[in-house]
């Protein structure tokens, strides 16, 4: 694929930045530009009604219901009116001219600016049919949340639909709420594809312990429905799992809809350079985003939320001339049961795998995760702090790794 | 400036600590922080506004005086 070709800026600092997104990735870039002086016009452009909110807590504390919607506020409201920003909530941009620099919107705006920032995030994937059915949810929104909350107060069996993050927090949440839960998902363990064979198959074992039925290492065939309601899943296996309620936690679409016809390239992602530009005058930050990640010599996109936050102070800098290329050392965690799992860097297949602090056993470790010899990941169970203390040496190794 | 932590929201992450180790720490046992300082100086200002703003679990407050 060809990457864009763009010019460094030339001229003298923007007078005006749009954010089209107004969750982590977009409040944040508008914090980074006021934090570093940017005194210019900057709006805040979100399709949901909603003041911005965390994804995060909606798969636990809010789904759980130990938090209030409200508390997953990303801002309380003086914080938000000190940004000094134009809020517009509740208006999709439906379109983006990129060599114009101008957004249209659903209810008829038009808004322009010399910075465009894309901030929108990705949208659950679901499976075709899906929508029309009654008792199916997917977990992206606190729309979303609130629905699922609801329906399984009244609910006995859940199945989840998914082996990945989000398909394994809702099986947690959903035995803590005292429902009798089945993961399905063609992995061979949960979440292999971030933690890798290993720790997988240990969080598959907590999983197990905690009551939840896997079926998993088959895909999914379809949804099973009785007048307009779901009733189970039909796994490729041949075997139905009987349901009240099914989530459907298969991964997400990046939500670049809105720019079809921009003279943007879209291929998983708005593609953008080292500098997080798709264009000139141009970004993208968080799960949108697909870049060029100088330390790995590869395009990459990252659906955490550290990316998201950490992405937009880069992307402000940049805005404000900065010229420096986005590096960072991708970071995640989740919440189940009473275990925190986080991993800085990546766990690639067929890693290696040292544990380096604590005890599989005592379920408190840290584990270093190489392939060649090269520290790519550190991964830890209940120990964050330690954790951290080991970071360096993925960062070290992303440095020593060619450009390219 | 004072700093004003949730410790119910904090998710261990360790974000505010590599930003401003200065002003904050974590528990060894959970990873949740600790504020070392709640009145931190001048010095310390920006690297706290950002370390509130890149908090991956909004868990961190401030008021400006
Ligand atoms: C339930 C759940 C749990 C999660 N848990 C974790 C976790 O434990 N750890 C972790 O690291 N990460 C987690 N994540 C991932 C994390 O929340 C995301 O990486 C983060 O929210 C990305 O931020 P963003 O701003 O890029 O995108 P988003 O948060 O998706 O925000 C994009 C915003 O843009 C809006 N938008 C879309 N299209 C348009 C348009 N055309 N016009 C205007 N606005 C538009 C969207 O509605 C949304 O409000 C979780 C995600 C979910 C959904």
């Amino acid at each position: 694929m060809t990457l864009p070709e763009i010019a460094p800026p030339t001229c003298g600092p923007p007078e005006s930045v749009l954010v089209v997104g107004a969750s982590a990735g977009g409040l944040t870039t508008a914090e980074a530009l006021r934090r570093k002086g940017f005194e210019g016009r900057i709006t805040l452009l979100g399709d949901e009604p909603h003041l911005p909110y965390d994804r995060p807590p909606l798969s636990k504390q809010v789904l759980s219901g130990a938090w209030e919607p409200a508390r997953a506020r990303l801002r309380p409201e003086p914080a938000l009116r000190a940004l000094d920003a134009d809020l517009v909530l509740g208006d999709p941009a439906v379109a983006l001219d990129a060599a114009n620099r101008t957004v249209w919107t659903e209810s008829g705006r038009v808004l322009g600016a010399d910075e465009i920032v894309i901030a929108t995030g990705v949208q659950a994937r679901v499976f075709p049919g899906q929508p029309d059915l009654s008792g199916v949810h997917v977990i992206r929104t606190l729309d979303d949340a609130v629905a699922l909350r609801t329906e399984l107060a009244t609910a006995r069996r859940l199945v989840v639909v998914g082996d990945g993050v989000l398909g394994a927090e809702v099986a947690a949440t959903g035995r803590g709420l005292g429902l009798d839960v089945t993961l399905a998902g063609p992995q061979s363990v949960p979440m292999e594809s971030q933690f890798g064979a290993w720790a997988g198959a240990r969080l598959g074992e907590l999983h197990t312990e905690q009551g939840v039925t896997l079926r998993l290492g088959t895909g999914v065939r379809e949804l099973a429905a009785e007048a307009g309601r779901v009733v189970g899943v039909l796994l490729e296996s041949g075997e139905q799992l009987p349901a009240d309620v099914v989530v459907v936690a298969i991964g997400g679409v990046p939500a670049t809809g809105w720019l079809v016809g921009s003279g943007l390239t879209c291929e998983n992602g708005v593609v953008c350079d080292a500098m997080c530009r798709a264009a000139d005058g141009i970004y993208a930050v968080g799960d949108v985003a697909r870049w060029r990640h100088q330390g790995l010599g590869a395009l990459l996109r990252l659906e955490n939320r550290t990316n998201a936050t950490e992405q937009a102070v880069a992307v402000a800098a940049n805005i404000l001339g900065a010229d420096q290329p986005y590096v960072p050392v991708p970071y995640f965690w989740t919440d189940q049961y009473d275990v925190k799992v986080m991993v800085h860097g990546l766990v690639p297949a067929g890693a290696e795998i040292e544990v380096v602090e604590g005890d599989p056993a005592a379920r408190r470790f840290v584990a270093l995760c190489r392939t060649d010899g090269v520290a790519r990941g550190v991964l830890g169970w209940n120990m964050p702090k330690q954790t951290r203390l080991h970071r360096q040496r993925v960062a070290d190794a992303l440095a020593l790794a060619p450009a390219g | 400036m004072k700093v004003i932590v949730e410790e119910d929201k904090c998710c261990g992450a360790g974000t505010c600590v590599l930003v401003a180790p200065d002003v904050f720490d974590q528990r060894d046992e959970d990873g949740i922080v600790v504020l070392l300082d709640e009145a931190p100086g001048p010095d310390q200002h920006d690297a706290v506004r950002e370390a509130v703003s890149v908090c991956p679990a909004a868990a961190i407050g401030l008021i400006e005086s």
